[in-house]
């Protein structure tokens, strides 16, 4: 801080520091679609400008129309570090995690949209109420199911068990993949994406015996033959999981369980 | 600012909770009908592949190739259970390929449900239309329909 003070005459903001390490900025306008459900009757548009550094996330933009501009924006965000899932939205038509999204990288010489994530019903500004993302992931079971005794101590696994199943124990939950399925946009009634990879999370655990019980539940008429390939889920996915890959070894898992 | 923390979200007419709007789930379609669609898919899919360019190259390719193709030769054609047999598989398959894709796209691209009813009927109802209505011309098929007809097989 004392640096900056004392350095240059002009340097206050980073619009004319030439100072090396420097990080640039610019002013930057955001479109963000608005709901208010005690005053509106459907969404509109807002648009707000901020003066944003090349550093800065989306997350970083609405954190200065919220606390600066316009209090009344609402949105979801808690570690705001990419792990917990709360900030998936609509960025420039794209699902993505506000908090893992650079500005610079979106686009910034055009205005940037921010929408509520698709398919679920809109609470307020960009929330959306995830209950029936979560029914959907409750209804695969996830967690472990075994019978008999229980070991006295941990249940061995080989590295090469464990590597199978690692992609999909990445999963936070954010529903980006699940709100980019147009199979799940229509009638919210597919399982989704997110549902199937915590499945396939399970499934493919040596350690877990409920395997059967969950390939017969997205054997449902809303379970895994739904899904399209787009490839939708899998650019959505904050975390890089090959999720249409994933829905592919269910259905995989149960044709061989079949024939 | 406790104005909006209590906010009742019920109040809007779009926002409605889940637990009573359409995003309710509610599906509890057991049973392996989409498992069987979707290998039904795949493997009629690669069996019309063998059908349809086996159909072509025997109707365009050999013999006068395109300019070969005559009532006579339709006639000739359905004189042999092998091409009845194929021909009807062919329509068979393609039929109900073509049905459980747009069968698919109604179920991906309705709402409500009354929609998806009507069209799934008027689907169910075209496609036994033109399975039964294929089937009889191919097998009650009669070369000699046409009294002054010319051809050797109806030679009195």
């Amino acid at each position: 801080m004392t640096a900056t003070t004392t350095d240059t005459t002009a340097g206050k903001t980073g619009q004319d520091s030439a100072k090396a390490g420097a990080v640039p900025s610019f002013t930057v306008t955001l479109k963000i679609a608005r709901f208010n459900p005690e005053t509106d009757t459907e969404a509109h548009w807002e648009t707000y400008q901020v003066t944003s550094h090349a550093t800065d996330r989306v997350l970083d933009a609405l954190h200065q129309i919220k606390w600066d501009q316009d209090g009344s924006l609402s949105f979801r965000r808690s570690c705001a570090h990419g792990v917990c899932g709360s900030d998936a939205m609509r960025i420039n038509g794209k699902n993505r995690l506000a908090c893992k999204t650079l500005i610079k990288d979106v686009n910034p010489d055009k205005p940037i949209t921010v929408e509520p994530i698709k398919g679920l019903p809109v609470e307020k500004d960009l929330i959306v109420d995830m209950e029936p993302f979560f029914d959907a992931y409750r209804e695969v079971m996830p967690f472990l199911i075994t019978n008999g005794n229980e070991p006295t101590r941990e249940r061995i696994q080989s590295q090469a068990d464990r590597d199978r199943f690692d992609d999909t124990t990445k999963c936070i939950l954010c529903a980006a993949c699940t709100t980019s399925c147009p199979v799940f946009w229509n009638d919210g009634q597919y399982f989704g994406p997110a549902a199937i990879v915590n499945a396939h999370r399970f499934i493919f655990d040596t350690r877990d015996e409920g395997g059967a019980q969950r390939l017969e539940i997205l054997n449902d008429k809303e379970g895994v033959w739904r899904c399209r390939t787009t490839f939708n889920c899998t650019d959505a996915c904050p975390r890089g999981i090959q999720v249409t890959q994933a829905i592919q070894e269910v259905k995989r898992a149960l044709l061989t369980s079949r024939f | 600012m406790s104005a909006t923390t209590e906010t009742n979200y019920h109040a809007g007419p779009d926002a409605v909770s889940a637990k009573k709007s359409r995003y309710r789930r509610v599906s509890k379609g057991r049973g392996n009908f989409e498992l069987w669609s979707w290998v039904f898919m795949r493997a009629s899919g690669i069996l019309l592949l063998v059908l349809i360019f086996g159909h072509l190259f025997v109707n365009l390719m050999l013999g006068e190739g395109i300019h070969g193709i005559d009532f006579a030769f339709v006639a000739g054609k359905w004189s042999s259970p092998f091409w009845q047999t194929w021909d009807m598989l062919m329509l068979w398959l393609a039929e109900l390929h073509g049905f459980n894709g747009v069968r698919t796209i109604i179920n991906d691209y309705t709402e409500k449900d009354r929609t998806r009813w009507i069209l799934k009927g008027l689907l169910v109802a075209s496609a036994l239309l033109v399975m039964v209505l294929g089937t009889l011309v191919i097998f009650t098929f009669d070369p000699c329909l046409d009294p002054s007809s010319t051809l050797s097989v109806c030679a009195r």
